[in-house]
């Protein structure tokens, strides 16, 4: 419950402050939010299996963000950047469409 | 594959939904009812933590896409975009060129001008004729002094005919501008009227022609200045190098003659 208030409050505070991303943060931002969100997917996804935790929760958040930007900034530098990165948002898009489709079923049983 | 990176256990995603039930009947519902509670632990607020960063991340970067234009594409998408906006450039020159070339061709086409000259020419031409513009030019000015009031229309009118027939190509009676219905006549006081303008004597007679045939054609003997000597106008004819046709004529619209349509 926290932690979704917290995800409100932290886009509240966005919405308030328009604040401008720093030049070497803007490659990273997009792909990182959407690592984010692959973990935070699966955590929701964790708690229908029953078998969540906290501190799992967020190792794997963390640990999604820093393997995203790790990649982005590895692609750039070999200079497949746009198809590395690509290829991350298929997989991160394929892993929130399975996390959900599991929740789905345990929410609908559809 | 990837995996849900929550589950303590290694288990790959594709397997899809589990067994909801784990003994307990807890069914989806119940078990995200009770993951909401509120609980005060250190991984719990670091989640909340997380979340807000979450929350803003997201928000600061939607933000910054729609605000920023060309700074956040790579480098790919920059040359294609250069690209497009080059073809785009050189189509637009193209047909910049081609409008050019038109307008000029239609400026300077020489056919029209021509045209336009000839349509001014005849406008002049025209315009003498008809008495509304000035003309200047040789020719005679005649004067007959009529002390006695004995000219009469018909002797203005003879010399108006005498100097066409000599060639003159304006002709200015006292002031009023003799065109193809000037008439003559004269009101209830024997005033001489020209065009229904009365005129006092000495009537000025000025032609535009050739000096020599029209005062040759005034000379004749029982021409114009025979007749009006005889009448005892005392006329006399002078040529000159340069005669100024003033008097205009405003234009009148024919009310019953109309054009018959056909272009010359």
């Amino acid at each position: 419950m926290i932690p979704a208030l917290g995800l409100v409050a932290g886009l509240v505070i966005g919405l308030l402050l328009h604040p401008d991303v720093p030049l070497w943060l803007q490659p990273y931002l997009p792909i990182a939010v959407v690592a984010a969100l692959d973990a935070v997917f699966g955590a929701v996804r964790a708690v229908m299996d029953g078998i969540f935790n906290d501190r799992v929760f967020v190792i794997s958040f963390l640990s999604n963000v820093v393997v995203a930007a790790l990649i982005v900034f590895l692609g750039d530098q070999l200079g497949v950047g746009s198809q590395l990165s690509t290829g991350v948002v298929v997989v991160l898009g394929l892993r929130i469409f399975s996390n959900m489709a599991a929740i789905r079923r345990h929410l609908f049983h559809a | 594959m990837p995996e849900p990176s929550e589950m303590s256990t290694d288990e790959p995603d594709t397997t899809g939904g589990q067994p909801t039930d784990e003994g307990a009947g807890r069914s989806g519902w119940s078990r995200l009812l009770r993951m909401g509670r509120p609980r005060a632990t250190r991984a719990n607020l670091f989640a909340t933590l997380l979340a807000v960063l979450l929350g803003f991340a997201m928000v600061t970067q939607v933000h910054e896409h729609r605000t920023s234009g060309l700074e956040n594409l790579s480098q790919g998408d920059l040359i294609a975009l250069l690209d497009g906006v080059n073809q785009q450039s050189l189509h637009l020159d193209q047909e910049r060129a081609k409008l050019t070339r038109t307008r000029d061709s239609l400026k300077t086409s020489s056919g029209d001008k021509a045209a336009i000259s000839a349509a001014q020419e005849r406008k002049n031409v025209l315009g003498i004729l008809a008495g509304t513009l000035p003309a200047k030019g040789p020719g005679i000015a005649i004067t007959v002094s009529d002390p006695d009031r004995v000219v009469q229309p018909a002797n203005l009118l003879d010399a108006v005919e005498e100097l066409r027939d000599a060639g003159a190509e304006a002709i200015q009676i006292a002031g009023v501008r003799v065109v193809a219905d000037t008439w003559f006549g004269v009101d209830d006081d024997n005033t001489m009227l020209v065009d229904g303008q009365p005129i006092q004597p000495p009537y000025i007679i000025l032609a535009i022609g050739s000096p020599h045939t029209m005062s040759t054609a005034m000379a004749i003997p029982g021409g114009v200045i025979d007749s009006l000597k005889q009448l005892g106008a005392h006329p006399s004819v002078a040529s000159l190098k340069t005669v100024n046709i003033d008097a205009l004529r405003a234009p009148k619209k024919p009310r019953y003659a109309q054009s018959d349509g056909s272009a010359s």
